[in-house]
């Protein structure tokens, strides 16, 4: 198996390895890189947990292999909240809608909402409700999800609703 | 949307509230700490190889190029850990039940697709994943025994047993009963038949066992009790409890997968003894869906007996279980067939349940495994009220019990007490508006669209108490020298929120703010014996501790503070942490002066009181089995043209008891419904005449998504059960009653085509078969 020389910027700060050519990104973040924020949920592209944003796109990193990412700047869950601890938008309001319950598939429903929202125009409902059936969560039946999906298409973020 | 129509007594501060969860910034921000999140120096990783086959002898096993390759530190087999002996059991086993050869690794037959046959250790999971892929078995491949009906007289599974017969009820003859039968104006029968799911949590199953030497054994596994594993890990390999200590933060779901160890954790437990190396083992998908634990795949046939007025006079019920090979417990029904009355005055009733083995994967428990009574009850009312020629609301509002007619002794047993089936019903249709409805669906029906309405009725035993495992929690409850308080519970999340819930019921009942309070529950070493999750049980039994323990603190708190304030300690209270004296404004203390006191100036103490501020308490509720209930309404649109079933509108009315926090109940509930979803439209572990399972991936075995989910509206009724704090189980309900109201809302729906089927999932394929069948049936029926 070839091995690869690779760096890639992870939140910000710059992570070399000595990788496998098969060597999934999701296992550099979570081993190689030590942010363990981005979980393995099916590492077949389809529950969305892997979900980081590759150059401010959103990506399955499961699907990606290290390699790829050569060079790339990567973001993580845990570089979303600001240097205060200040949580992202998308994470307060999932917070204060109770979108989560075990939190496994939390980072890459965070991760999706996030890169969504940074586009412009914003997103509309329908698109965030969209992009949310690409990830599955097993605890909540979506609904702090799709509340906090209606939140961030009005904007109405920043008080609690419930 | 939520609505409730009590609220919980004035005294409470946090109990009611829908407090933000106290874990999910740390969830939110990447930062749980998840079995796979967890290394130790030294670390190998086990790869499992697993049978291709679903049943058949083992020839031989060739390791010898996986252990040739670099990076494969070893290759164990049933014989290398012949050198561990393991006491298997079942931990919801019955003492001298025959059960199969469990073990680790199988030795000689395989009785499923998946079955673990060797453990490949490597430096990477890529190594050992390489080195499982080189290890030859040689395989005498046998006919398999796939479903109910094969095993009923097919080959044996497992032939030492001598039968596929795992567990059976037959009744005795009951003359009367067949004279009721004989004498009943209608007699229906009903059969369903429930599809074979998978649990999927999120998280798959997965392990680091690490043995440090001088006895102790350090576990992190994903599971739903850190002490019962403890306990399990300590009697399987005969070690004493202490020097097993087993942790688990952050768990990703669970839905009765993890309730107990299964074969693969154990494995790896006896593989890091032998090797005395950190071993981990995380579970692929693959193996999750296929080789794990699933569940459900259970028919029953009911003849329901009814006067021509609409009464049900008596059930009569069989009931047959498919568990797989290598069950997680020997499920002979008990539940299922005990619960089948529900709220309903339902005279008598006798069962017959036979549970066989089969050369598929082993059932575990799955939220609600007794749901097959509520969905054939519910589905049967329907058909019993057509056939006496009465409304199916009319028929339940009929047969339903009453305030008055409580406690009420069900047919079978239990005493239903405080429960409101009937009053949640009203709510529900109420909120879904009926009469509306109807008019909506005949001008649809007009324009060639289906919508349908379906409703359920129900009540859970939640936090069964009658013995076993589940029998009690436990809390400790500390305020420490700062102030700040620490409860440790026997409790265990994942998902559930007790960090939150359970601080909650703590900073009430000491007058403390719940931010001052953390909630400690996942370390087996600390917490005590208990049970943790399963069976809706930790607002109940773990509340209850909770509250008793910190009612102890909270007393010792004002005989200490009145004992300083030269006031008597029945005249104090204690709010966001600051005691008073009733009537005298200007003496104030806090109970973080106290707890200095208590802990760092022995002389300014009370006489004889021992110093600190702790106290342990351990609750098993006062009846053995704490009922919640609820009515679930929902309206669907069914095209027929595709089959697809879009739901409109879902109403969840339920009782729960006192409410710790309404955000968590709705999330609860909601949870299970979308769980109830997925099993009525969308799942199915299905497998193939050779026993191959034919959904090994989340594009085979379809969930629930966004876009499958109605928005749930939610109704609250609060009847306190008699239990301490008033508190009932929830968390297993939605997956229970939802699916019944499903079904009937599809068959309302396609009522116009005569459809009818009850064979789960009613899958856009299976739903267009039925529709054509209905349509065939009717043209013949209408033929000259």
């Amino acid at each position: 198996m070839s091995r690869h020389e690779i760096t890639v910027k992870v939140n910000g700060e710059a992570v070399s390895a000595t990788v496998e050519a098969r060597r999934t990104l999701v296992d550099f973040l979570r081993e190689d890189a030590g942010r363990t924020g981005s979980h393995a949920g099916c590492e077949h592209g389809v529950c969305g947990a892997c979900t980081v944003m590759v150059d401010g796109v959103a990506v399955r990193s499961c699907l990606m292999l290290a390699v790829q990412a050569d060079g790339a700047e990567v973001t993580t869950v845990e570089g979303l909240a600001d240097e205060t601890g200040k949580l992202h938008p998308v994470q307060q309001v999932l917070r204060e809608e109770h979108g989560l319950q075990c939190g496994f598939c939390t980072p890459g429903v965070v991760m999706t909402l996030a890169a969504l929202t940074a586009q412009q125009p914003p997103p509309s409902e329908e698109m965030l409700r969209d992009a949310l059936s690409g990830h599955l969560c097993r605890c909540t039946g979506y609904q702090g999800m799709l509340r906090a999906a209606r939140r961030l298409a009005r904007g109405d973020i920043g008080k609690a609703t419930a | 949307m939520s609505v409730e129509t009590s609220a919980p007594g004035a005294a409470a501060r946090f109990v009611g509230q829908r407090i933000p969860r106290k874990e999910d910034r740390r969830l939110l921000t990447g930062r749980g700490t998840y079995v796979d999140d967890v290394t130790a120096p030294g670390m190998l990783y086990v790869a499992f190889v697993r049978s291709p086959i679903a049943k058949g002898r083992i020839r031989s096993i060739d390791a010898t190029a996986a252990r040739a390759l670099p990076g494969v530190r070893a290759v164990l087999t049933a014989e290398e850990l012949k050198a561990l002996p393991i006491k298997y059991f079942l931990v919801f086993g019955v003492p001298g039940q025959p059960l199969p050869d469990y073990a680790p690794l199988v030795a000689d037959r395989v009785a499923q697709v998946g079955d673990p046959v060797a453990m490949v250790i490597g430096d990477s999971r890529y190594v050992a994943e390489d080195g499982a892929a080189l290890v030859e078995v040689d395989y005498d491949p046998e006919q398999p025994v796939v479903t109910i009906e094969d095993a009923r007289e097919g080959p044996l599974v497992h032939p030492r047993l001598g039968t596929n017969l795992a567990a059976a009820s037959q009744p005795a003859d009951d003359p009367e009963m067949d004279a009721i039968f004989a004498r009943a104006d209608h007699v229906v029968t009903h059969t369903v038949r429930h599809q074979r799911q998978v649990q999927s949590p999120m998280e798959t199953r997965g392990i680091l066992a690490n043995p440090l030497g001088s006895g102790e054994l350090v576990v992190h596994v994903a599971c739903q009790s850190p002490a019962q594993a403890a306990r399990y890990l300590a009697m399987l390999f005969g070690i004493p409890d202490h020097h097993v200590r087993v942790i688990a933060k952050d768990v990703g779901g669970a839905f009765g997968l993890k309730v107990q160890l299964g074969r693969e954790e154990i494995g790896v437990v006896a593989a890091s003894l032998l090797l005395r190396k950190p071993l981990k083992w995380i579970e692929d998908r693959l193996e999750n869906l296929t080789a794990g634990f699933q569940a459900r795949e259970h028919d029953m046939t009911v003849r329901l007996a009814l006067s021509k007025s609409g009464d049900i006079l008596a059930a009569d019920v069989d009931y047959e279980i498919n568990l797989g090979a290598w069950p997680q417990m020997i499920d002979g029904g008990e539940l299922a067939t005990m619960m089948l009355p529900g709220p309903y005055r339902w005279g008598r009733q006798r069962q017959r349940a036979r549970s066989y083995y089969s050369n598929t994967c082993g059932l575990a428990a799955y939220r609600g495994p007794w749901m097959m009574e509520s969905l054939v009850r519910e589905t049967m009312v329907e058909v019993a009220a057509r056939a006496v020629g009465m409304d199916p609301i009319a028929f339940r509002r009929r047969n339903l019990i009453t305030g008055a007619d409580q406690p009420f002794a069900m047919a079978t047993g239990p005493v239903l007490d405080r429960v409101t089936p009937l009053e949640t019903m009203e709510l529900a249709l109420e909120a879904i508006d009926v009469a509306a409805f109807r008019v909506e669906q005949a001008k649809a029906r007009a324009e060639g669209r289906y919508l349908g309405l379906g409703l359920s009725v129900y009540v859970e035993p939640t936090t069964i108490s009658i013995g076993g495992v589940m029998s009690s929690e436990t809390a400790q409850v500390r305020v420490e020298p700062t102030g700040k308080v620490t409860a440790i519970l026997s409790t265990h999340s994942q998902g559930h929120g007790t960090a939150t819930t359970m601080a909650q019921v703590v900073a009430d009942q000491l007058g403390v703010d719940v931010e001052d309070v953390t909630v400690l529950e996942d370390d087996s070493s600390r917490s005590g014996f208990g049970a943790g999750a399963g069976g809706s049980r930790q607002a109940v039994a773990g509340g209850g501790a909770a509250r008793r323990a910190a009612a102890q603190v909270e007393r010792k708190i004002k005989v200490i503070a009145g004992y300083l304030l030269n006031a008597n300690p029945e005249h104090l209270r204690i709010e966001h942490g600051v005691i008073r004296v009733e009537g005298e404004p200007e003496v104030t203390s806090s109970v973080a002066a106290i707890a200095a006191t208590a802990y760092l100036e022995p002389d300014r103490m009370p006489p004889d009181m021992e110093l600190g501020l702790e106290a342990q308490s351990r609750y098993r509720p006062e009846i053995p089995f704490v009922f919640s209930n609820a009515a679930h309404a929902c309206i669907v649109e069914v095209d027929v043209a595709t089959g697809v079933v879009k739901i409109r509108r879902w109403v969840a009315s339920e009782d729960c008891g006192v409410m710790i926090n309404p955000s968590v109940v709705e999330g609860q509930i909601a949870g299970g419904v979308v769980q109830g979803i997925g099993g009525v439209l969308l799942e199915h572990a299905a497998y193939d005449a050779q026993g191959n399972p034919r959904a090994a991936t989340f594009k085979d075995y379809l969930m629930p998504s966004a876009l499958d989910v109605p928005e749930i509206e939610y109704r609250h009724l609060i009847t306190p059960s008699i239990t301490e704090g008033g508190f009932k189980g929830v968390g297993e309900g939605g997956a229970i009653i939802g699916p019944p109201a499903l079904v009937n809302a599809i068959h309302d729906a396609l009522a116009p085509l005569g459809f009818s089927c009850f064979d789960l999932p009613l899958s856009p394929p299976r739903l267009l078969a039925a529709i054509e069948a209905a349509e065939a049936s009717k043209q013949v029926a209408g033929a000259p």
